[in-house]
């Protein structure tokens, strides 16, 4: 027998359930509990960068809305660099931006927004330029495992066309389904983003 | 790394520690599908339209993913780690005080430190305060049913709470959920991000729950059920459950590869 590695095992994953804006957002609950809480909105009036809604639904494999889902972004800053130590890429730290937020969709449309700006591109350590995007993740009931995902954005045609991950997706039409669309409505950018969890327009997933 | 490094022994667990290299903020270790429940379980019906039936893409971890949210005290305040009185109104909540405590750990068995764990359950009848939630068990006034915690330097986390109950749920007409509270755990990187749930040692529902049972690996499962603490009690005041949570290790950059001219 050769000497035993000895690793632990990952702690097994188990669904979020529908009540899990009780421990993530309780105010999506019913109730008020904590004085600080976590939200979808990611900037403050000091926060550097293009303000930008995210604004988007998931759908389930018969196209309906998931009413009970909860997504979180995590974002690099307007200068591309993300507020974690193991980023120690060239652009400037923005005090005011974490790059963090969750949402759970609305009750009735399904519908789940951010207000956040909209990163910068990312120097990776290989010295690989990479796309402005938003990654993603996933949890709801029927959900066993955090599902991974990224959004890119659609008037960012030249970097998208040339983003490493974007071009690991071998078909094409599928690298599709991570492109959030731009448009403007009063005054204010959205990017608007549908993620199908099944079907043949099913959103590109990442085992990460 | 040296293969040829011996195991030291771990006194408390009579078993050799894992080796723990250097702390590295390189990829994290693959992922092990094979101890998780597949997104596809039909014998948990919610998950039947909600999975993905494509590949997942293999990403190797960039800088995406190696980072992650840094949460702070400034993020909590005081009694968010004490569900019996986080929301107490006029009096303590019904229900068995205990206290859970344990550890955050990576696969190295390194502790995490200072990673936000966020915790909730239903009260000591089965009720989860929630607008969705109609079982007929009644609200506590005195329950709001979750809480949170900063893992300290060891990773080490504790909070008190009720034992929650067990409820009804529509997925066979007659299922029940074991007791258990959900938790929502970190890491130091997005690609850690973990939400789970921790049984109670004894629960005769835990081999029946079709929630529980889509994990196809046993010793997986085991893992999700804290034991009682005697120890770790309070005599007259609270019994204990230990529940270490393991989230994924972190392989070290021994050498970087930076692409010529960069
Ligand atoms: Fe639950």
């Amino acid at each position: 027998m050769p000497q035993p590695l000895n690793y632990l095992k990952e702690t097994a994953s188990q669904t979020a359930g529908p009540y899990v804006h009780i421990g993530l957002i309780p105010a999506m609950a019913g109730f008020d509990i904590f004085e600080k809480n976590f939200s979808n909105v990611l900037v403050t009036p000091n926060t550097k960068g293009e303000r930008i809604t995210l604004e988007g639904k998931v759908l389930d494999g018969t196209g309906t809305p998931l009413r009970d889902v909860l997504l979180e972004i995590w974002q690099a800053n307007a200068a591309g660099r993300y507020n974690h130590p193991a980023d120690r890429s060239a652009g400037a730290l923005d005090d005011e931006f974490r790059g963090w937020g969750r949402a759970g969709s609305d009750f009735d449309s399904g519908l789940v927004t951010f207000e956040t700006i909209k990163p910068g591109a990312i120097t990776d350590r290989t010295g690989r330029k990479c796309a402005p995007h938003v990654n993603v993740w996933i949890v709801a009931r029927g959900i066993n495992i955090g599902l991974n995902t990224r959004l890119y954005f659609s008037d960012e045609e030249a970097a998208n066309a040339a983003d490493p991950v974007l071009n690991l997706i071998e078909q094409p039409i599928r690298r599709k389904t991570l492109i959030a669309t731009r448009s403007e409505r009063a005054g204010k950018v959205v990017y608007a983003f549908t993620i199908n969890l099944q079907g043949p327009e099913e959103t590109v997933f990442f085992d990460v | 790394m040296n293969a040829q490094a011996p195991a030291l022994r771990d006194p408390r667990l009579n078993r050799p520690e894992p080796l723990t290299p250097p702390l590295g903020d390189g990829g994290f270790f693959q992922r092990d599908r094979a101890i998780h429940p597949p997104a596809h379980a039909p014998g948990y019906k919610s998950s039947v339209l909600r999975s993905p039936r494509q590949s997942l893409l293999s990403l190797e971890n960039s800088i995406s993913e190696i980072t992650g949210p840094v949460f702070g005290h400034n993020d909590l305040g005081p009694l968010d780690n004490d569900l019996i009185r986080n929301y107490a109104k006029d009096g303590d909540p019904i229900g068995e005080r205990i206290v859970v405590h344990g550890r955050v750990l990576d696969e190295t068995g390194r502790g995490v430190p200072n990673t936000l764990v966020e915790f909730w359950q239903a009260n000591a009848g089965g009720r989860y305060r929630h607008r969705k939630d109609t079982y007929l068990a009644p609200i506590d006034p005195n329950f709001g049913g979750c809480g949170r915690a900063l893992t300290d330097d060891t990773g080490y986390y504790y909070f008190r709470t009720v034992k929650p109950g067990p409820y009804p749920w529509r997925n066979y007409v007659n299922s029940w959920r074991p007791a258990h509270i959900h938790f929502s755990v970190f890491g130091s990187g997005f690609a850690q991000r973990l939400i789970t749930q921790m049984y109670f040692e004894g629960d005769p529902l835990i081999p029946v729950c079709p929630i529980l049972t889509t994990i196809p690996d046993k010793d997986a499962l085991d893992r999700l059920v804290a034991p009682l603490d005697l120890n770790a009690s309070t005599p007259f005041d609270s019994l204990a459950y230990r529940f270490d949570i393991v989230l994924r290790g972190q392989r070290s950059t021994y050498f970087e590869n930076r692409t010529a001219g960069n």
